[in-house]
């Protein structure tokens, strides 16, 4: 009747994740018991749950992000700790099985459930914005995307209460990663839960292609478009080109897991290392769709606070859609150790680093952006020099190792470690954090604490290179990676300083949770316009927030950095009367196919077969039933719109 | 292979001491202090990539900090350029500066990937040693063909003479790594890969997985004990002195286990051993023990898959 | 007076430049979905040429595959191509009838050949060469599974289509619906010229 689940799936002998479960049982009751008090359902079902607007729905994203991070980082900190405490073979404080888990998890949610939401949320909220469009190009579809994320995210962290998760590593190797060695039900937790979302973020990726391929305001040609949009479209374009590859290769591991099949297995012919060439033919990829983003996020804010305007416009995008191109060429560099001879280890290597070329003309226009500029040292400008040094140090670090003899001693060592931390959380987290903070005021008419955002961010910054840089010397010193415990006495004091590291970031994310709490709680005075920063494009034209159908009237546009050529001319103020505008209507589509979602994955993973079953059908359900109603817009009258803009005046 | 020249490697000498000892290390062993000829070529290649790279970004991080420095807003000094967003001339020099880099970095990394290519046989007077090497569910076992013994945990070669590696796994990926002797190669089931390696010095080393293969992961290391010729021949016939024979039969049950291995020593030593530890890895298996798991996996198709 | 204006204020529709029409943007969407699902097929195309030779001293194609059923199939599928393409000519003439018998025997080729194709792989599986059996059977199955389960979703997509649109004719919801569905039907014949090529003729018959 309930497959494999018995009682026996929730580890009542594992106090620390008894614990943990019970807190963050207590913390969502807490929640729904204030949401009831202040009754906040239907508020909360009309304007987030239903939702199909792009900035609200971006909103949501980035929450998850923010949320997931705590989750991702308290795995961190508990690996640095038990690695602080297990020198000489020392037990430390985590039983192994559990250890192996957290390393998993810790590196699925932070690039799945952390990095990747942030990064669809603030392309979510801004392309729409600064492209002069209403909306994006499918909103109900939208807001599938990110319930689907959403679902993905709960099901992971089912896995700690009930059952367990993968213990292989966040990429889920095989033969480790099939039923022989891996007979419990976490590898199909991971599984499912990424298949759920991956579908999410394939949508999404064909969303916003679609939005910035034929959406943009009338006038605005790919050339006259903002460098976040350009990095954005080449990041969508990845994930429209590179998810499937991922949704395949699951799904044939699946098979092998559910139905007997052989891709990966030790028998029956099946070969573990095609499982390797195409996950990180999607793999690599993937990190190039984590990192152009918040590359144009530096684009935006360096040139916003320089007061000049991008140096080499032309070059950034050429650059961008270089390593676009150049993302499916490099893989192999991943797995240079698995013996596939010289020709193809030289080859991939100096792929590898024809791609730190663009990368290398992008740091070298940031740069000359700020010559010649006024710089204003706000946080988003902390971060973007805090990103240019440390991403370039962990740019070296990567081209070091795709010289293919530097990486066989190298290879899965904590120098590999520390150089993909060195370039995520320096480009993807930094970059991240520099956007939130610059379109916070835009998001919410009001901005976040400058003064604890910059304590944040020196906390970050040091506490990153003291995590890291040891890791460095540690990797050099032949420490592999992954050790739950180990008897070289020698590398304890470089793990002890990579604790403090960690301690540091933890105080600089408590920092953060203060600020978002402070600056809610003194928002009159931190009161923002439409344009707090002196912005360049169009986003900062609108009202802060945004009406819900962005623009008024259709922006036309006739050159780059448009908003702010509009700004140095004086606007008359127009007297042409407001057109209605076509709304899409909410759908409680997205939320209901992830409920399904979650009951499905939930049910696949524990073999109740029937509960996969119903979900499917629930799912067909659905989408009949909601394609049912083809009235899927309402309109706003020119009245309404009228009166909304006379109450929430914007810049322009 | 090829020796390089002494004044670079006196400068890599001089950064690779200070590297680690500025850190306070106890600089026991590890990749920079390499007790073999293939190592000591990897670190240099290592070295003569790093070092150019450090002196182009030093000054790109520097020229960094400078800017933002001067062209604070607060400095009245500083030449505002509110136009300032295109220069043919640097435009020139952001593209080539990172291209002839890489031109250089490209031809170390060619070369160096054929150079130093673990199939490779390394250019010796002696004969090289051959050692077979399965790793297993956590431990490595050692075979000598041409010896007639192995061993668990412990690999005891002779000093200056290659050691020519043939690798294989009885379950999982797992990556052969002694980081004093030089780079790692993976052992895959069902599978032969091949490392070419050889100790200078006589000592012990370390050697280890770097390839995250389970629940005991954490102790899969293994020592090896690099000794002169002598040496090696007295661990042979001590190794030889052992009781227990390992043939198919034997060999199949040392690899169902899945436990951490102590050091042990197996004497005589079947043929074809290795090439069956590589059949065996493809035979289908069933279900481990000794790991933790809710229940046994069970398939939809199990019931109907009998061959 | 720079040229590098933007006017916020001007009314939509007076510059000229439209935004495209909502057929046009969801045609578009679903193409590019449709090239992701080109990417999925190139990876299971990838995995069947790698594990073509894995058949673990089991049977290979050479053995199984039958010529006429794959014929069969491909001629299915081909004409209902056609028939779905007369379909869509009738919708751009609003001709209510010929778009139904367009649309109903291109789903019947359909069935014929979802049946043909379940038919082999219970042959199959009764042999005891199921996608168990070896590495090359199990790409074999799912590639050409997967097609299948394409074909089926799309045929459950055009009865719930039919149903809509026998209720309520041709409205601009329904009509972007079916050019959906045309495109989805015709790159699904595409994939299955790719497997029909690679996978029976290449690993089959010669």
């Amino acid at each position: 009747m309930f497959g494999k689940l018995t009682l026996s799936a929730i580890p009542l002998d594992q106090p620390i994740i008894m614990g943990t479960c019970i807190v963050l049982i207590l913390g969502i009751l807490a929640i729904l018991a204030l949401i009831t008090y202040k009754r906040k359902w239907g508020w909360l079902w009309t304007e987030w749950i239903t939702t199909v607007d792009h900035k609200r729905i971006g909103v949501m994203y980035t929450l998850l992000a923010l949320v997931m991070l705590l989750r991702g980082f308290s795995d961190a900190i508990m690996m640095r700790s038990q690695q602080a405490l297990a020198s000489s073979n020392g037990h430390g404080f985590l039983p192994p099985e559990h250890y192996d888990q957290i390393f998993s998890a810790h590196g699925t949610i932070m690039i799945f459930f952390m990095a990747m939401p942030f990064v669809v949320g603030l392309m979510n909220f801004v392309v729409p914005l600064q492209i002069g469009a209403r909306d994006v190009a499918f909103p109900v579809l939208n807001s599938v995307s990110f319930w689907l994320t959403a679902a993905g995210a709960l099901l992971i962290n089912l896995s700690l209460g009930v059952g367990e998760f993968a213990r292989t590593g966040w990429l889920a190797y095989p033969p480790l990663s099939e039923l022989p060695f891996s007979p419990g039900v976490g590898v199909d937790y991971y599984l499912w839960s990424l298949q759920i979302s991956g579908v999410g973020t394939l949508l999404s990726g064909v969303n916003l292609l679609t939005t910035i391929l034929k959406l943009r305001a009338p006038g605005m040609r790919l050339s006259m478009m903002p460098v976040f949009s350009w990095t954005a479209l080449a990041s969508n374009m990845l994930i429209v080109a590179a998810f499937p590859i991922l949704t395949a290769t699951f799904a044939m591991l699946l098979l092998d897991r559910y139905l007997g099949t052989h891709f990966f297995t030790n028998d029956g012919g099946g070969n573990p290392m095609m499982y390797i060439n195409l996950i990180w033919t999607w793999g690599h990829p993937e990190v190039y769709i984590l990192i152009l983003p918040p590359f144009g996020v530096f684009s935006e804010v360096i040139a916003t606070f320089s007061r000049k305007p991008l140096f080499g416009y032309r070059s950034m995008v050429v650059a961008t859609m270089v390593i676009t191109l150049l993302a499916f060429t490099t893989w192999l560099h991943h797995f240079f150790t698995m013996g596939s001879g010289a020709d193809v280890n030289g080859f991939f290597g100096i792929t590898t680093m024809v791609i730190a070329i663009p990368t290398g003309v992008k740091i070298f226009n940031w740069l000359f952006t700020m010559y010649g500029g006024r710089v204003r040292f706000t946080s988003p400008v902390l971060w973007t020099i805090g990103f240019m040094v440390t991403f370039t140090i962990g740019g070296m670090t990567g081209v070091l190792m795709a010289v293919p003899p530097a990486d066989f001693v190298l290879h899965n060592s904590l120098f590999l470690v520390a150089h993909f931390h060195n370039v995520i959380i320096g480009g993807v987290v930094f970059g991240c954090l520099a956007g939130l903070t610059y379109w916070f005021p835009k998001a919410f008419g009001f901005r976040l604490h400058e003064g604890l955002g910059k304590a944040a961010f020196w906390c970050w910054f040091v506490g990153f290179y003291l995590a890291f840089m040891p890791l460095y010397i540690l990797g050099f010193m032949g420490m592999t990676r992954r050790m739950n415990h180990y008897d070289d006495p020698s590398w304890l004091p470089y793990l002890l300083v990579a604790e403090g590291g960690a301690v540091l970031i933890l105080i600089g994310i408590l920092l953060q949770a203060t600020q978002l709490v402070w600056s809610v709680k003194k928002r009159e005075t931190l009161r923002a316009g439409a344009d707090p920063w002196d912005g360049r494009t169009l986003e900062w034209s609108t009202a802060s927030p945004p009406p819900p159908y962005n623009f008024a009237r259709v922006p036309q546009v006739e050159g780059i950095d448009a908003y702010w050529e509009a700004k140095q001319e004086v606007m008359a103020a127009s007297n042409q009367p407001y057109e209605a505008i076509e709304m899409p209507k909410n759908s409680g589509l997205g939320f209901f196919v992830s409920v399904f979602a979650v009951i499905g994955g939930f049910g696949m993973i524990w073999h109740i077969w029937w509960m996969g079953i119903l979900a499917l059908v629930a799912f067909f359900a659905l989408i009949v039933w909601s394609s049912w109603d083809e009235d899927d817009e309402f309109e706003l009258s020119a009245t309404e719109v009228a009166l909304f803009e006379r109450a929430n005046p914007h810049a322009a | 292979m090829m020796v390089r020249t002494t004044t670079r490697s006196s400068l890599a000498r001089l950064t690779t001491v200070m590297a680690c000892c500025t850190f306070l290390s106890a600089c026991t062993e590890g990749v920079l202090l390499p007790k073999g000829p293939v190592g000591a070529q990897e670190k240099q290649l290592l070295l003569e990539a790093l070092i150019p790279m450090l002196m182009v970004i030093t000054p790109i991080i520097l020229l960094t900090l400078w800017f933002a420095w001067w062209f604070r807003a607060s400095n009245a000094k500083a030449t505002y350029r509110p136009r300032w967003e295109y220069s043919g001339a640097i435009e020139f020099s952001i593209w080539m500066i990172p291209l002839l880099v890489i031109l250089f970095l490209g031809s170390l990394a060619w070369i160096g990937a054929h150079q130093l290519d673990p199939y490779q046989p390394l250019a010796s007077k002696r004969k090289p040693l051959v050692v077979q090497v399965v790793a297993m569910d956590w431990r490595w076992l050692f075979i000598y063909p041409e010896q007639g013994v192995a061993s668990v945990n412990e690999l005891a070669i002779p000093v200056d003479t290659p050691v020519s590696f043939r690798l294989t796994s009885a379950t999982v990926m797992n990556s052969f790594f002694i980081p004093s002797l030089g780079g790692q190669i993976y052992a895959m089931p069902g599978m032969q890969t091949q490392l070419q390696l050889q100790a200078s010095e006589s000592g012990n080393y370390r050697g280890l997985s770097a390839q995250y293969s389970g629940a005991g992961f954490s102790d899969m290391h293994f020592q090896v004990l690099a000794t002169d010729e002598a040496g090696f021949q007295m661990w042979v016939r001590q190794a030889k002195s052992a009781a227990t024979r390992l043939d198919s039969t034997a060999y199949d049950r040392l690899a169902a286990e899945h436990k951490v291995g102590k050091v042990a020593y197996y004497s005589p030593v079947s043929g074809a051993l290795f090439d069956h530890a590589i059949d065996h890895a493809t035979k289908r298996t069933e279900s481990t023990s000794g790991v933790a798991a809710s229940n046994p996996g069970t398939t939809l198709l199990s019931a109907g898959a009998e061959h | 007076m720079s040229s590098n204006v933007v006017s916020l204020d001007m009314p939509s529709g007076e510059s000229g430049a439209q935004l495209p029409s909502r057929q046009h943007v969801t045609g578009f969407g679903f193409y590019l979905y449709l090239l992701s699902d080109g990417i999925l097929f190139a990876a299971l195309f990838a995995g069947f040429a790698v594990l073509r030779t894995a058949t673990d001293g089991g049977p290979d194609g050479h053995v199984l595959f039958s010529a006429r059923n794959a014929f069969i199939e491909t001629a299915c599928l081909l004409t209902s191509s056609f028939t779905c393409g007369i379909a869509m000519l009738a919708c751009d003439r609003r001709n209510k009838f010929v778009a139904l018998i367009g649309f109903l025997v291109t789903a019947v080729l359909g069935i014929v050949f979802l049946t043909l194709e379940i038919h082999e792989f219970a042959d199959l599986i009764a042999k005891g060469d199921g996608p168990g059996r070896s590495a090359f059977l199990s790409s074999f199955f799912t590639l050409v599974s997967t097609h299948g389960l394409h074909v089926t979703c799309g045929l459950l997509w055009l009865g719930v289509l039919l149903v809509q649109f026998l209720l309520r004719g041709f409205t601009p919801a329904i009509l972007r619906r079916f050019l959906c569905f045309s495109l989805f039907w015709h790159v699904l014949d595409v994939v299955w010229i790719g497997v029909f090529t690679f996978v029976y003729l290449v690993g089959g018959y010669l």
